[in-house]
């Protein structure tokens, strides 16, 4: 592997338009990796699903090189229908389109920051193949006091002119005082046994809104892996909504730091797995200052041969008084051979503090399932209903009435 | 008479911090083959003993000291202990209670341990073992009535060999973890329980430790086998004198139930702290796993953790039988600069098979407390379940409180439930306490206690009244 990330590499370089200094960054990241190599089960973070053995089983030949000079052919197909929305277009890693014709220009600036440093301690190997093979690294800044008319989707998809197996990709997002900002990750993938490395780094000022709405739906057999980071200052807001669905493999990790009084921070997610798949949440919310508060729900519904693993961490400093943390994760085994593993951990240094985890896992109720067929219904009915239900629950705790109805039609349960 | 005074003084806070002058009988400092062969000589052990010994030794040159738990401590330097001491007098074993050194009688006394006729009011047997050595044990007659055998494990090895081959090493293999193996290369002494087919053991069980010589570690093996349908209560109490270096306490416990058999373990543990400045305290990294190996058995863990400068372990229950249940009940208390990191892992393994766990900390001062948990269900382990909880309190805000539980489920027939909750004592309760008369102390003793009573319940009669106190002195001075 070494060989051949060393040379994709050198392939990148000489035919990109990087500056010397933009090229010797890079080649630090790379250095790390080569270092570090893949993360594997070793590491407390990778425990339940080691990834380094799950890219070896399913990528036969990794390769890294990727052509970011030639421009892709954009598919209208995969776009979303019945909402208007802002795109940002990724295809083969590549950024092909960035468009915000829905709203006010003066109030979004597109900053090139290839160059920057990452500004947070992080031990994650996969960050370092992300910064040294990813394209140009944008920034949106969305200003002071804006909200943005309509959410923003982008679009992660791959076709066939792809000629690597590992895709990186990476954006970062900066949202000034009081703007708000409301963005759809949505999958669409047309090749399959790609590795996709996803970078996000986001920093919430005062007052500021995110929403990020992860939609991982149509089954395809790529392994993904996402990182957010999010800074958040006073009073800021972050929501994130997972559904991890369709991919062989996908982990979503999110680190949020709640540097500001009064921020806060929802994760919720859904896990609907089926044959084969293998999927992690893993979360660290930083509680550092005072009157904070996160919230998490995490629910699974495990089929044949899947396996979902959710690692919830909260961290509430000494300084971080009235800090309010709740991690709540479920799940449905419904075959013999579904696997659901959990570690919500708590680390508390403040006393004046209210934590709590709870974890349940277990089959679908017997019960239940009884109550139901004596009304008429038949069992897979029955049990499709309470699926729903259960599911239904995590759903509606999007804040979004649009998206929120968006994700309902996409996972297809009804009103 | 001033430095007489101080040692009184220093005795309020540790009252079991005195040592005594007996004169000791100890192997060469270090670890190494002659060491082992000298402790397995001097214990005149049979020759497959000596080779399980070896076996853990070669073992253990190929083993890391393991370093994830969050209690960090400086290294050990395992050639600079001293592996086994023992009282002289003990040299030739005392026949009976008459004979032991009076030294010896009046250091348990001070203790509050009775050996003799208060034994007997109590009903408690009990098997006293100093520096590693198990030096008294009571009550043999009325034992032997019923088939028991409550010994030493070094009178084990020469009387019940068969036993103790057939069933040590086998919950913690000579392959295990460091702590382990090191205990199974170097172990000293520890006590033996077998309690025969169908007999219920008529009184509670009882082990006290002591730690006295200075730069020794602790090996003790405890060995109990609960065969079909027996039961049997045990009790384990630890002290050590104060001294200002740290010292290795590492045990291995074994327990054993075969088909409907019952094993209750409880554990107050009371081992020097250090003092206020987290100088000195007992370094208590003991290996505790009890193997549901028949249908239907039962092990249920009590602990009550209020001593040791760091205290790491995680008493453990593999549910091997059908229908057999594992159970922990747990407080842990750290004051000062203690720190704990402990829990316990259920292995579900059998069909139908239960466990629980119940675990409470308190953490005061500057310590950090830490419960880590297993909770495993194989996919054989049809229609199992486990509920969980682990709560924590805080008092200030320069102590810390972390729950890490590992969840597993494979099994899509078993049910786990986990909860946990950290939070402080709430203004509202102590007010209530102390507009009834209170002060500030009584009224946290109080609901600290409250906070433990699910624990406390667990506890047999005699035990639940000094751990009830030990809670209360645990936490002294750190309110207001």
């Amino acid at each position: 592997m070494r060989e051949q990330l060393q040379s994709d590499f050198d392939k990148i370089v000489k035919i990109s338009k990087l500056s010397n200094e933009e090229i010797h960054f890079k080649r630090n990241f790379l250095n790390n990796f080569i270092k570090r190599g893949f993360p594997n089960r070793k590491q407390e973070d990778w425990k339940f699903l080691d990834i380094s053995q799950i890219i070896k089983k399913n990528i036969n030949d990794l390769t890294f090189f990727n052509d970011y000079s030639q421009p892709n052919k954009i598919n209208p197909s995969i776009f979303v229908d019945g909402l208007e929305h802002n795109k940002i277009i990724f295809i083969n890693g590549r950024i092909e389109k960035i468009d915000f014709n829905f709203e006010d220009q003066n109030k979004i600036e597109i900053i090139d920051e290839t160059k920057k440093d990452i500004s947070f301690d992080y031990k994650n190997s996969l960050i370092d193949l992300n910064s040294a093979l990813t394209d140009k690294v944008f920034k949106i800044l969305i200003k002071k006091n804006y909200t943005l008319k309509k959410p923003l989707i982008i679009y992660h998809s791959t076709n066939d002119k792809t000629k690597s197996t590992n895709i990186n990709l990476r954006l970062d997002f900066e949202l000034g005082e009081n703007s708000c900002l409301k963005l759809v990750d949505y999958f669409a993938n047309n090749t399959e046994k790609n590795f996709i490395n996803i970078f996000y780094n986001f920093n919430l000022e005062k007052d500021s809104i995110l929403k990020n709405y992860k939609v991982d739906k149509s089954r395809n057999n790529n392994l993904r892996y996402s990182f957010n980071n999010i800074e958040q200052e006073n009073n800021s807001v972050s929501e994130t909504f997972i559904l991890s669905a369709g991919s062989d493999y996908f982990k979503n990790e999110i680190n949020c730091n709640l540097n500001g009084e009064y921020s806060s921070a929802f994760i919720n997610g859904i896990f609907s797995l089926k044959e084969n798949q293998q999927h992690e949440i893993r979360t660290t919310i930083n509680h550092l200052v005072e009157n904070t508060k996160s919230y998490q729900l995490i629910k699974s519904v495990l089929g044949k041969n899947s396996k979902s693993a959710y690692q919830g961490r909260i961290f509430v400093n000494s300084k971080a008084q009235k800090t309010d943390g709740y991690q709540l994760s479920k799940a449905i085994l419904l075959d013999e051979t579904s696997e659901f593993n959990a570690k919500p951990e708590l680390e508390i240094y403040a006393d004046d503090v209210k934590c709590s985890h709870g974890s349940a896992s277990g089959s679908l109720d017997e019960n239940s399932i009884f109550y139901l067929m004596s009304r008429g219904l038949n069992y897979q009915q029955s049990k499709e209903l309470l699926i729903n239900g259960f599911l239904l629950d995590v759903v509606e705790k999007i804040t979004d009435l649009e998206i929120k109805d968006l994700i309902k039609n996409i996972i297809g349960l009804k009103k | 008479m001033d430095t007489r005074e101080k040692d009184i003084e220093k005795l309020k806070d540790y009252k079991y911090g005195f040592t005594t002058d007996i004169e000791n009988i100890k192997a060469p400092k270090g670890l190494n083959e002659d060491v082992i062969k000298f402790i397995s000589n001097i214990k005149k052990e049979p020759q497959w003993m000596l080779d399980f010994r070896l076996k853990a030794y070669e073992r253990l040159k190929l083993l890391k000291e393991p370093n994830w738990q969050k209690p960090k401590y400086p290294k050990i330097d395992y050639q600079d202990l001293y592996y086994y001491s023992a009282p002289k007098s003990m040299k030739d074993k005392p026949k009976s209670l008459d004979e032991l050194d009076p030294k010896l009688l009046e250091t348990y006394k001070k203790l509050g341990i009775p050996l003799q006729e208060q034994a007997r009011l109590n009903g408690i047997a009990v098997d006293a073992v100093f520096d590693s050595v198990s030096v008294a044990t009571t009550f043999k007659g009325e034992l032997t009535k019923h088939g028991i055998i409550f010994c030493s494990m070094s009178e084990a090895i020469q009387k019940h060999p068969d036993l103790v081959k057939k069933y040590l090493g086998t919950v913690i293999p000579v392959t295990d973890h460091f702590f382990a193996t090191l205990n199974s290369a170097v172990f000293t002494d520890g006590s033996f329980v077998y309690i025969p087919e169908g007999v219920k053991c008529p009184m509670e069980l009882s082990t006290y430790f002591r730690i006295n010589a200075s730069e020794t570690g602790q090996f003790e093996r405890t060995l109990i086998i609960a065969d079909k349908g027996s039961y049997v209560s045990y009790l384990e109490g630890c002290t050590a004198p104060m001294r200002d270096e740290n010292q290795l306490h590492a045990a291995n416990v074994e327990l054993i139930a075969l088909d409907d058999a019952e094993i209750k373990y409880s554990t107050v543990q009371n081992w020097y702290p250090g003092d206020e400045n987290g100088k000195g305290g007992i370094y208590n990294f003991v290996t505790k796993r009890g193997l549901c190996k028949g249908n239907n058995s039962k092990i249920s863990w009590t602990q009550v953790e209020t001593g040791s400068a760091i205290t790491w372990k995680y008493p453990s229950c593999i549910l091997k039988g059908d229908n057999s249940i594992g159970e922990f009940y747990s407080i842990a208390i750290t004051n000062n600069h203690q720190k704990a990191d402990t829990g316990t892992k259920m292995i579900h393994l059998g069909k139908n098979t239960k466990s629980k766990i119940i675990s409470k900390g308190i953490s005061a001062g500057f310590s950090d407390m830490t419960y880590r948990g297993l909770v495993d269900i194989n996919s054989k382990a049809k229609n199992s379940s486990n509920y969980t909880q682990c709560d924590s309190l805080l008092m200030g805000n320069k102590c810390g409180a972390h729950t890490v539980p590992y969840i597993k489920n494979k099994n899509f027939d078993s049910n786990i439930a986990h909860e946990a909750t950290t939070s402080k004592i709430s203004e509202e309760q102590l007010h209530y306490c102390q507009q009834r008369g209170l002060n500030p102390e009584e009224a946290v003793g109080l609901i600290v206690n409250g906070f433990c009573k699910e624990v406390l319940q667990q506890l047999p009669m005699e035990f639940a009244v000094e751990a009830q106190k030990l809670v209360g002195i645990s936490l002294e001075g750190s309110v207001g």
